[in-house]
């Protein structure tokens, strides 16, 4: 599945500066939806090169990031539950420093 | 797309047009809203804030504290569209300062730099170097990484007043935001700082100095800005990399102890904000006296401002001058004439200027 990742008020920082990642992701074994669970266990894996905790805290994004879906507050579609499609834009924004 | 739809809340519609799909959850309210709906009570909220607090008066010159990060620029440009819109009748100008920290502040000022273009507000910078004859490089190099945080939050301060000066402002507004404020009240709590405690929820404070300051986001979520910024924008051009020399660790536990908060209960923050308006000192308290600076007249609790102290420290080559409890250089100058219980602000403990109150 095809995805874009953006990441922004400084969670670029984490992953090699670089803001937006174009990512291709498998479903995870033998099932047949991707939530954002899965995408941030494969994010954390596979795209955070440093201080993880700054991006997530548990199993899901630290409190003060807010995750878009489609520009969409990912609190509006089931927060770790959404699932995901073909062609999402997904985008994380820090809010813990820098005013 | 259907399903697309579907994951966005298709079954529910936003609850204040009834018409659009709802694309964000409200913190305050838990309302689920549209985007156009969105922008609409985000500036008409600013603007009755501004309102119903007066916060201006037609004629006035307003100053805007323009870091290059989110609030400010967000403030800056919600700002002159709310002065357009409703003729609040304001002269606004962009106030920056350059503390001289190579890799931060050059890089955001140049975003400042864009906005004034981009909104056509005049640009006024004034930095450490020319104030002070030091620039935070220079400080960091001499004190190291340990307390630098209180140098830099005690001069900005001081030069925010100075470039407000400048321009001849009769009002400094900064981007200081809800969660920031409702961050700051804890801060006083954990700290036992009563004086600024008092003070820090205030939306105008500092109307018996030369220039008053406000803070029209006092109620605004972060989490809005945020989302106003890139909603609206997708680009609004906005710098966020941490300061170089900035650990704030303090600071830094209680911002992250409001966002867990927040996340079970987004009220908290509004709710912190209340209890700190509500609080009331009580009259056996000893509050520090406002006087003036004998050396720079600046405002001062102290015979010398904190800020001559901490470059007479710089500048005889004792930077640990003015650091630690107020047992220290004050002290000394003062030497008997300190009138015994009165509670000496302490100003280390204000560790990054940033939030600055």
């Amino acid at each position: 599945m095809q995805l874009t990742l953006e990441f922004g008020g400084g969670l670029e920082l984490l992953c090699d500066s670089v803001k937006i990642h174009k990512v291709n992701i498998n479903f995870p074994n033998e099932s047949d939806i991707l939530t954002m669970k899965d995408l941030l266990s494969w994010v954390r894996t596979n795209l955070i090169k440093e201080r993880p905790e700054m991006f997530m805290k548990g199993d899901t994004v630290r409190p003060g990031v807010l995750v878009l879906v489609n520009d969409c507050d990912w609190e509006l579609s089931g927060q770790l539950d959404t699932t995901l499609e073909d062609k999402d834009v997904i985008v994380f924004i820090s809010t813990l420093h820098g005013g | 797309m259907e399903a697309k739809s579907k994951k966005a809340g298709a079954s529910r519609l936003c609850c204040l047009c009834n018409l659009r799909r709802p694309v964000l959850k409200r913190p305050k309210t838990l309302q689920q809203i549209c985007r156009e709906c969105f922008y609409e009570v985000f500036e008409e909220e600013i603007h009755q804030v501004i309102v119903q607090n007066r916060l201006f008066k037609s004629g006035e010159r307003v100053a805007i504290g323009a870091s290059g990060g989110k609030d400010s620029t967000v403030l800056a440009y919600v700002l002159s569209e709310l002065n357009r819109r409703h003729n609040y009748g304001l002269d606004l100008f962009l106030l920056s300062i350059d503390e001289g920290i190579t890799g931060y502040r050059d890089d955001s000022l140049e975003t400042v730099k864009r906005n004034e273009v981009q909104y056509g507000l005049p640009l006024q910078i004034v930095s450490y170097k020319d104030l002070y004859g030091w620039t935070m490089d220079d400080i960091v190099k001499m004190i190291g990484l340990k307390n630098n945080c209180t140098f830099c939050g005690v001069f900005r301060r001081q030069a925010l007043d100075r470039g407000a000066a400048l321009l001849k402002v009769d009002k400094l507004v900064t981007g200081h935001n809800a969660d920031d404020i409702a961050e700051t009240v804890l801060l006083n709590i954990l700290r036992g700082d009563i004086a600024r405690l008092s003070r820090c929820t205030s939306i105008t404070t500092g109307e018996d100095g030369p220039i008053p300051r406000c803070k029209p986001f006092k109620y605004t979520y972060e989490k809005e800005i945020i989302f106003y910024t890139y909603a609206y924008f997708k680009k609004l051009d906005y710098f966020s990399t941490e300061c170089i020399y900035s650990p704030n660790a303090y600071r830094g536990f209680a911002r992250e102890f409001i966002k867990d908060l927040e996340r079970i209960r987004p009220r908290a923050i509004l709710d912190i904000i209340k209890s700190g308006e509500d609080f009331r000192i009580a009259t056996t308290t000893k509050m520090p006296e406002q006087g003036t600076c004998e050396r720079c007249g600046y405002i001062s609790s102290q015979k010398w401002c904190k800020a001559c102290v901490l470059l007479e420290g710089l500048n005889r080559g004792l930077p640990k001058m003015g650091i630690g409890r107020p047992r220290g250089v004050n002290g000394d100058h003062k030497m008997e004439t300190k009138k015994p219980g009165s509670v000496a602000k302490s100003i280390e403990s204000k560790q990054c200027g940033s939030l600055d109150f």
